[in-house]
């Protein structure tokens, strides 16, 4: 009988030791945080910068200490765009390294795909991708970090009026990117007084557009284009307008984010007019401007770091890791009720895309505001003045 | 396809030896054996991870073997028949897509009439909660799925029946068009969400504790559904292979002109082949999009149904075991992310390197007897035989 | 626009993309004659004939740079087929087009690790972005004139060399009838690769000569291969005037279901007609009938 509570105190032991070991051992374990970035694949100009970005932002945090006292471990998958690899990576983020938030992913398709699972299961979701429908309906636990794809309309649409321009021909790319503006731009058009007379989907691979582009210019009425895709499809519209003599205006979407688009279009990109995050005219801003630190210092991290030019798509990637910190730092935990509890009252974040108010019915945190109207003047972007 | 008649006419050609009676348990057993084997291997895999605390992979696993089940049938279509289809993942986005789409569009508006009332009765039509708590109208999966079958049917059908007077690479062209034609319209559509695709299907109760669902509380029953659905196939298609359908099929492959001169209805059987594969592929993309709650276009992509064919190629085209074995493995380190930003890569080398060293798959060299029962080619089994 | 030069333009904006195809076309076809396989890495070697001439136009001028990659690119083609195909004549032709299919895969992989997935371009052989030549109220970039003298030159060059020079006969004699050329004393297996060299080069040159209007980028290949295969299909495998023809067909479709339809159903369009084609008349526009089945196994 003396054996029993011997063995009953031993057991209590065994199982208090190793918990409390593990207690102490976690004030020391790294966070862990996810990343699912299409570092490769179709949408690779997005994931690529994104998954450089998060790399280069999480050394520098953990350089200068950390979060909480604790280093940052990114965990990164690189889904090449597919929706099932997002589903298989999520899960793995989840169930098996258990993170503490999920950045990414770099598309709104694979997005949504797993945003009903990261809202079951409780997990912190802050994505990369722009689609309206990741945060409306609005589900809890999942945030992102662009700007809206109908805040880029509405800045488009505004140049437009101030040009005296009211009809014209939309064409987009058939992928998710294209598809999400091609739903702003026709739903807002009419508040806007705006009248489509010509809306064309293309092939994102396409070769050439001219054949789309005569339909545009065989329409009566056009006094101006916009043009919602991605590389490089960007550059070859424009290079096309030109060569059919199209001189009315060109508008491309935030896609157009990266100097090198600009350059592939050469001597025809000029004139162009795109709403974008003010990264890319970072050195126009004045000292006042309350982005120009960070983007400054962003820019010249990155450009030294890679040796390639910035773009606005890694600076999501930058947001949203800044998010994912912060949180934890107002939240002094890393419990994910709290982190998340913690987001909804970030305000007055100062990130790359713009400046952010979250709140319990605003999971983007970006307002028109974070958008400048941007123009390509002798192969440079600039700011456009009226 | 008479059972008795079956077996005497495959022992007649040799693909199955006579026995004796007293034989019988035995030879049942042999046949039997690899059944049981896969089986027990599911069981002891499911087992062994979850007394390594990483059950988790049963995930990857299972959305490997309804992967599997696309390259099985190609399989049929491409090692028996001959016949090289590079338009596969069309059909399992077909019937994915099908389902998908009556299964999250909402039918309300016509929730009022009488035909309607008469399909929620017949459980055809169900009214539940979608994602974000509105009461919606939409088919029952059950529903979705017959008529998915149905769509896949007509469609295989359809350009089956022409496309399989082509030979080689104007085939392999024709089902390549089909298949870009496929995608092209459901990236093209707003019914089929376009370039997002569909998500928030529904799970699928089959029957009370069989539930085709993604949540990680049902992982364990939906790795053994699949892994069932997968047994039954290989099952049923093994069945297939010996009997008269199968031999036809084979001596299709070998040399149609020989098997259209004997009288064999080449057409119809190539037809067939096809257009049960088509289903095979529709299937499974039923039960995946279940799955996993959703389907997108890359499913129709050209570079999925290369894929398929590369798997069924690696595993050796008209092996059965060995296609399901390297799908599944294949698909499973893909879907893992084992190899990263260099997943193609490794998987075109593979596919380089398998079937330039061993064209009739991994398990040839592997042994000879694993693959007595799947008898490859009659006129083979024969000469062995006369040759002993 | 008045109605015959907008159905100009439509045929102009068809030729572009047509000659493209075409371009690409050649080497399917060149592959396809010589030796019965497929190539589906035919698009890689136009991409990275692309990619090779961009990089090295960084250190030679833009002649040399092409010049180079054409040369770099056929060597590699060469390289490839003695390194997987020559000792593989035993497989079947479904084999051979797998291991294609597998090399397409690898060298696109290889092409994005080795560069990176940025979007480039060479210069414009004359003029720039916005320069246009303008044929009776329809304009076209003068890069398409380019590509098509380039189509131009590659099929006299090609009957050219298969008509009158030794190693021309000796490859077209090597498809007719292998085991007689082996016993004229052809080198069939030197043959194989001479015509892989062969059509990597006309895809290596392809590649440059289209940069200007597609952009190169590690993608292109796999879409420019579809293309030209469905292009050379449709003409007919084993004539290269036919997959010239078959290219500009499919561009024209394109284009004018472009002028019909939404744009986003073009390609259906193409693929559909393809395949009406292709039920019709199952040897392609102007293959021979016939000459198909005998490589079948």
């Amino acid at each position: 009988m003396k054996t029993l509570p011997l063995i009953l105190a031993g057991l209590c032991l065994g199982t208090l030791l190793p918990l409390s070991a593990r207690a102490a051992a976690e004030t020391n374990q790294p966070i862990k945080i996810g990343a699912i970035f299409a570092v490769t694949g179709p949408p690779a100009f997005l994931g690529a910068p994104e998954e450089k970005t998060a790399r280069m932002l999480v050394d520098k945090i953990n350089a200068s200490g950390g979060v909480l006292g604790r280093k940052l471990e990114l965990i990164v998958k690189d889904s090449g765009g597919s929706p099932e690899k997002a589903v298989s990576f999520a899960k793995q983020l989840i169930e098996e390294d258990k993170v503490l938030a999920i950045i990414g992913p770099s598309t709104s398709g694979e997005t949504l795909q797993i945003k009903k699972l990261c809202e079951e299961n409780q997990m912190i979701l802050v994505s990369c991708a722009a689609a309206d429908a990741i945060v409306n309906p609005l589900a809890k636990y999942v945030f992102k970090t662009p700007q809206k794809d109908s805040q880029a309309a509405t800045w488009i649409y505004r140049t437009m009026k101030e040009q005296g321009i009211s009809k014209i021909a939309i064409l987009t790319g058939n992928d998710g990117f294209g598809a999400s503006g091609k739903k702003q731009l026709e739903e807002l058009a009419k508040t806007e007084g705006i009248d489509i007379v010509a809306d064309e989907v293309y092939d994102k691979q396409a070769t050439d557009l001219t054949d789309v582009l005569t339909k545009v210019k065989a329409t009566p009425g056009v006094q101006a284009v916009v043009n919602w895709s991605i590389v490089p499809a960007q550059s070859i519209v424009a290079k096309n307008m030109k060569q059919l003599g199209m001189n009315i205006p060109l508008f491309q979407s935030h896609g157009f984010g990266n100097r090198k688009y600009a350059e592939q279009a050469g001597v025809a990109a000029e004139g162009i007019l795109f709403p974008a995050g003010r990264l890319l005219v970072v050195e126009e801003l004045p000292d006042s401007n309350p982005q120009k630190a960070l983007l400054a210092a962003y820019k010249k991290d990155y450009e030294a770091a890679y040796k390639e030019d910035v773009s606005t798509f890694g600076g999501h990637a930058y947001d949203a890791i800044l998010i994912v910190t912060e949180a934890i730092k107002k939240a002094g935990s890393t419990d994910r009720a709290q982190v998340r509890d913690a987001i909804e009252n970030l305000h007055g974040l100062v990130g790359t895309a713009g400046i952010y108010n979250f709140s319990a019915t605003d999971h983007t945190g970006l307002d028109l505001d974070a958008f400048e109207m941007l123009t390509v003047k002798n192969g440079k972007f600039t700011l456009y003045k009226k | 396809m008479k059972k008795a008649e079956d077996r005497r006419q495959n022992q007649e050609c040799g693909t199955e030896p006579r026995f004796q009676t007293s034989d019988f348990r035995l030879q049942t057993f042999r046949t039997l054996l690899p059944f049981a084997l896969f089986a027990l291997a599911l069981v002891a895999l499911q087992l062994g991870l979850r007394a390594a605390g990483r059950e988790y992979c049963l995930t990857q696993l299972t959305m490997s073997l309804y992967y599997a089940i696309v390259v099985i049938g190609l399989c049929l279509v491409m090692g028996y028949a001959g016949q090289v289809s590079l338009g596969h993942g069309a059909f399992f986005a077909i019937g994915g897509y099908t389902a998908a789409v009556l299964t999250t569009h909402d039918f309300t508006r016509y929730g009022t009439s009488g035909w309607a009332a008469g399909m929620k009765a017949a459980h055809v039509l169900t009214a539940r909660d979608d994602l974000y708590g509105n009461p919606i109208l939409t088919a029952s999966p059950g529903a979705a799925f017959c008529a998915a079958m149905l769509v896949t049917l007509a469609i295989a059908g359809l350009i089956g029946y022409p496309a399989l007077r082509l030979k080689g690479h104007y085939l392999a062209m024709a089902t390549l068009g089909f298949g870009l034609i496929i995608n092209k319209i459901v990236v093209g559509t707003a019914l089929f969400g376009a370039a997002d695709g569909i998500n928030g299907v529904p799970e699928w109760r089959l029957a009370p504790g069989l539930t085709v669902s993604g949540r990680s509380a049902l992982r364990v029953e939906n790795y053994y559904l699949a892994g069932g659905l997968v047994l039954a196939l290989l099952v049923l298609l093994r069945n297939l292979i010996l009997s008269r359908v199968g031999r036809a099929l084979q001596a299709i492959h070998d040399r149609e002109a020989a098997a259209g001169a004997m009288g064999i209805n080449t057409a119809a059987y190539k037809l067939r082949a096809f257009v049960l594969s088509a289903l095979l592929a529709a299937m499974a993309g039923v039960f995946f999009t279940h799955y996993t709650g959703g389907i997108g276009p890359s499913e129709a992509s050209a570079f999925k149904s290369v894929r398929y064919v590369a798997l069924a190629a690696s595993g050796g085209m008209a092996s059965l075991w060995g296609v399901t074995g390297m799908s599944t493995l294949l698909n499973y380190l893909s879907l893992r992310g084992l190899f990263g930003s260099y997943d193609n890569a490794v998987f075109g080398a593979l596919l380089i390197l398998i079937v330039s060293i061993a064209p009739e798959g991994p398990l040839k060299p592997l042994g000879q007897w694993l693959r007595k029962p799947f008898a490859r080619s009659a006129v083979e089994r024969r000469l062995e035989h006369g040759a002993a | 626009m008045e109605n015959t030069s907008l159905a100009l333009q439509y045929l102009l904006s068809g030729v572009t993309k047509g000659s493209i195809y075409a371009v690409v076309a050649i080497g399917f076809n060149l592959i396809y004659s010589a030796t019965g396989v497929l190539n589906f890495a035919q698009g890689e070697f136009v991409m990275l004939g692309g990619m090779v001439a961009i990089t090295l136009a960084h250190y030679a001028p833009l002649p040399v740079a092409v010049a180079g990659a054409v040369v770099i690119v056929a060597l590699l083609g060469g390289l490839l087929e003695v390194a997987f195909f020559r000792k593989l004549r035993r497989h079947s032709v479904l084999h051979l087009i797998i291991i294609t299919i597998g090399l397409s895969i690898v060298l696109q992989e290889a092409a994005l690790h080795l560069w990176d997935e940025k979007v480039r371009s060479l210069p414009y052989f004359t003029g720039n972005e916005v320069s246009s030549v303008k044929i009776l109220g329809a304009a076209i970039s003068p890069q398409v004139l380019w590509v098509l003298g380039t189509v131009a030159v590659m099929v006299i060059s090609l009957q050219v060399f298969l008509k009158y020079t030794l190693p021309g006969r000796a490859m077209r004699a090597c498809s007719s009838n292998p085991d007689a050329a082996m016993l004229a004393g052809i080198n069939i297996p030197n043959m194989r690769t001479l015509s892989f060299a062969l059509s990597a080069a006309l895809g290596a040159l392809a590649g440059c000569v289209i940069s200007p209007i597609t952009m190169t980028h590690y993608e292109m290949g796999a879409p420019l291969a579809i293309k030209g295969f469905a292009a050379a299909i449709l003409g007919g495998l084993g004539n290269p005037m036919g997959a010239v023809a078959g290219g500009l067909l499919v561009g024209v479709l394109e284009a004018f279901a472009v002028s019909k339809l939404p744009a986003a159903y073009n390609d259906v369009a193409a693929f559909a007609v393809l395949l009406l084609v292709l039920f019709v008349r199952p040897h392609g526009l102007f293959g021979r009938p016939g000459g198909e089945s005998v490589r079948e196994h």
